[in-house]
């Protein structure tokens, strides 16, 4: 059997190909597969439960007895379920603008910065414009949001495109730079005077807040977020824009040659994913919290980035992994009442990350038996 | 003790961790694995280091375990990236999630609980009468001391010895380095290994001098900062001698300007290492756009043997 050109033998050891003889099977990396297959997400989130079954149980848990809690605590029960989706809207918001920077190889992970500030620039329309009625004080505030994160996204996109600065680097930055004035602000300038002196802006009027279901505290961010994902998916297939971002993701170098301008594509697509950032931070305030405080965000902006690849960008894939991960981070606060940290989802979260970066690659590999 | 030994005896405590995760930066990215976990590396270090020194109270332990533990979290790493080949940007973005979860999880029991001690000071008697030092390598600690003969140690590794010329050329172009003969795959395990061990050692020097307890999320982006000054160091150890304390005084000049009584909100103080990060970075891209950054060349790409790209 001869290996088709673009194979290679190697076998899992750092030694590759000079210890492959030791052994009588070998592995063929076969790097024309690169569409990796349905069931990878499926097997990581698995493999990621068994992993930390491992650490749950070494604090002297029954890691079924925690699953259960934490699934039930969910999806169990019809006000566990609504608080999954409450979780899910900045969740699906945050990972649609990740996924639409990741596409083209843009790595912001400041959507947690994007999202403050998004909140922050909602919370400075109650307070500077407090008696607008119900219509304008929302659109305001949704384009004020929107206008604060895109910002904030042009400040990573900026150094990248004509500084050469590493987005990653840039976009942390900037997260813990605007959870910093965040706190500046709802301890100085914006504190409510009525607070008892707790750090936090002053209650939303009812013209401020986002409309709900029903007696439940799931907000119109929903529809919000649901729009974005329609027209996100609408732009990508049909568009020249979304045609062009495809080519950018699938080789640069050649969408380069094809005359595209990478730079104007790494601006926009931060201005969308900045903004989308941005509109969760206002959903945020305006439909759960009602007020501008410390904590506004359970990191939400760093689980979206799980969120969006293990929906491998698909925005219809984002819906179901929003979901889930919603349910992930309630899951995590009901083992509480057992007494365990709710950074176990945390745990959890990074651990289906690594097991889906390492799906994505193992199945290039083939299993062959030596000659 | 006047203000300017003041401020620089917090920038060496301050960059000391800094210095280390810088270290281990270098070491990995060398060899052409980039190193995005360092956040995530510090903190399992740390955490380790805390719940070893309360339970065991032997600091020696402490250290060999968070050690050992990071440098297990570094072999991950390069499985990921040097046998699977798979996105080095996502195994350390995973590094940092995990391990910030982790030690989250982990580290929940012991929060708050003072450490038994911290560490050793070497109390050198022939440095004393150095004028205007002396006092300054007095207060010097263990780790301080070893961060800087390191920093002695992996200059000339890399730039002076064969088994640096094998780790440069593993970096900047593995084909030529495999038909040379060097092993590229174990290379590139061993060194990536180091980087996080050492890594890990910044997190544990960042409990032991830094921060009296271990707190969740205690290292604030300070790996981030070390990811940075990879970049602003050139990947050089010398350089990064003087990033690190730079940003080691820039972290403590907001607490000592507040401490002077500045009329500027603490807030604004504490953005300024952040701030700086971005700036410099700006800078070192504007000045250096037509020219080599010294990044090693094949940074970022799996070796495929056999394979042209």
């Amino acid at each position: 059997m001869s290996p088709k050109p673009g194979n290679e033998s190697a076998t899992l050891t750092p030694m590759a190909g000079r210890s492959g003889r030791w052994y009588s099977i070998r592995l063929e990396y076969d790097s024309s597969r690169t569409r990796s297959p349905w069931w990878t997400p499926i097997l990581s989130v698995v493999l990621a439960l068994l992993l930390c079954a491992v650490f749950i149980a070494a604090n002297g848990m029954s890691p079924l007895v925690v699953y259960e809690k934490m699934f039930r605590g969910a999806f169990g029960t019809s006000y566990g379920f609504t608080e999954t989706m409450v979780k899910a809207i900045p969740l699906l918001l945050c990972g649609l603008g990740i996924a639409v920077a990741y596409r083209i190889s843009v790595w912001n992970i400041g959507a947690e910065g994007q999202l403050t500030v998004g909140a922050m620039a909602a919370t400075a329309v109650t307070i500077y414009f407090p008696d607008l009625s119900s219509f304008w004080s929302i659109t305001l505030m949704l384009v004020f949001g929107t206008a604060a994160g895109a910002l904030w996204g042009l400040m990573t996109a900026v150094p990248r495109t004509h500084f050469g600065v590493n987005e990653l680097i840039t976009s942390l930055m900037l997260n813990y730079v605007a959870l910093l004035a965040l706190d500046y602000v709802v301890f100085g300038p914006w504190k409510d005077p009525k607070g008892f002196n707790f750090p936090g802006s002053p209650m939303f009027t009812a013209a401020q807040s986002l409309p709900v279901l029903g007696s439940t505290r799931l907000h119109i961010g929903l529809v919000f977020g649901l729009v974005a994902v329609l027209i996100y998916y609408l732009m990508i297939r049909f568009t020249r824009w979304g045609y062009e971002l495809r080519l950018i993701g699938a080789n640069p170098t050649a969408a380069r040659y094809a005359g595209i301008h990478i730079k104007k594509h790494i601006i926009i697509v931060m201005l969308i994913s900045g903004g989308l950032a941005g509109i969760a931070g206002m959903a945020e305030v305006s439909g759960v919290t009602h007020k501008l405080m410390q904590g506004i965000s359970p990191g939400y902006g760093y689980t979206a980035i799980i969120v969006a690849w293990l929906a491998k960008l698909n925005p219809l894939g984002l819906i179901v992994t929003s979901i889930l991960f919603g349910g992930l981070i309630v899951g995590g606060y009901s083992v509480q009442t057992i007494g365990l940290p709710s950074s176990i989802s945390e745990m959890l979260q990074g651990a289906i990350l690594f097991f889906l970066i390492a799906g994505d690659m193992i199945h290039r590999f083939r299993i062959r038996r030596s000659a | 003790m006047d203000f300017t030994t003041q401020l620089l005896i917090a920038a060496i405590s301050a960059g000391t961790p800094l210095l280390l995760a810088t270290l281990g930066g270098i070491l990995t990215e060398r060899a052409g694995i980039i190193q995005l976990g360092a956040e995530g590396l510090m903190l399992m270090g740390a955490v380790t280091t805390c719940i070893v020194y309360i339970r065991s109270g032997n600091l020696i332990l402490a250290l060999l375990a968070a050690v050992a533990i990071t440098a297990v979290l570094g072999m991950v790493h390069a499985f990921l990236t040097v046998t699977l080949r798979a996105n080095q940007t996502m195994s350390g973005l995973a590094m940092t999630l995990f391990g910030s979860g982790l030690s989250a999880y982990v580290g929940k029991s012991i929060s708050g609980i003072p450490l038994p001690g911290s560490l050793p000071k070497l109390d050198l008697e022939i440095l004393k009468p150095v004028p205007v030092l002396g006092e300054l390598f007095g207060r010097l600690d263990m780790l301080t001391w070893f961060s800087l003969l390191l920093v002695l140690v992996l200059h000339l590794l890399i730039h002076h010895t064969s088994w640096g010329l094998h780790l440069r050329a593993v970096g900047d172009n593995p084909a030529t380095a495999d038909v040379m003969g060097i092993r590229v795959q174990l290379i590139r395990y061993c060194y990536v290994t180091a980087g996080a061990a050492l890594i890990g050692l910044a997190g544990a020097d960042m409990v032991l001098a830094y921060a009296p307890t271990w707190n969740e999320g205690l290292t604030a982006g300070r790996g981030w900062i070390a990811v940075g000054l990879v970049i602003f160091a050139r990947w050089n150890p010398l350089r990064a001698l003087f990033c690190a304390y730079f940003f080691g005084a820039l972290d403590s000049l907001g607490f000592r300007i507040q401490l002077l009584g500045s009329a500027v909100p603490s807030y604004f103080l504490k953005m300024i290492p952040y701030v700086v990060t971005i700036l410099v970075l700006m800078y070192l891209g504007y000045r250096n756009r037509n020219k080599p950054s010294g990044t090693p060349e094949s940074l970022g790409t799996p070796y495929i043997r056999e394979q042209r790209f």
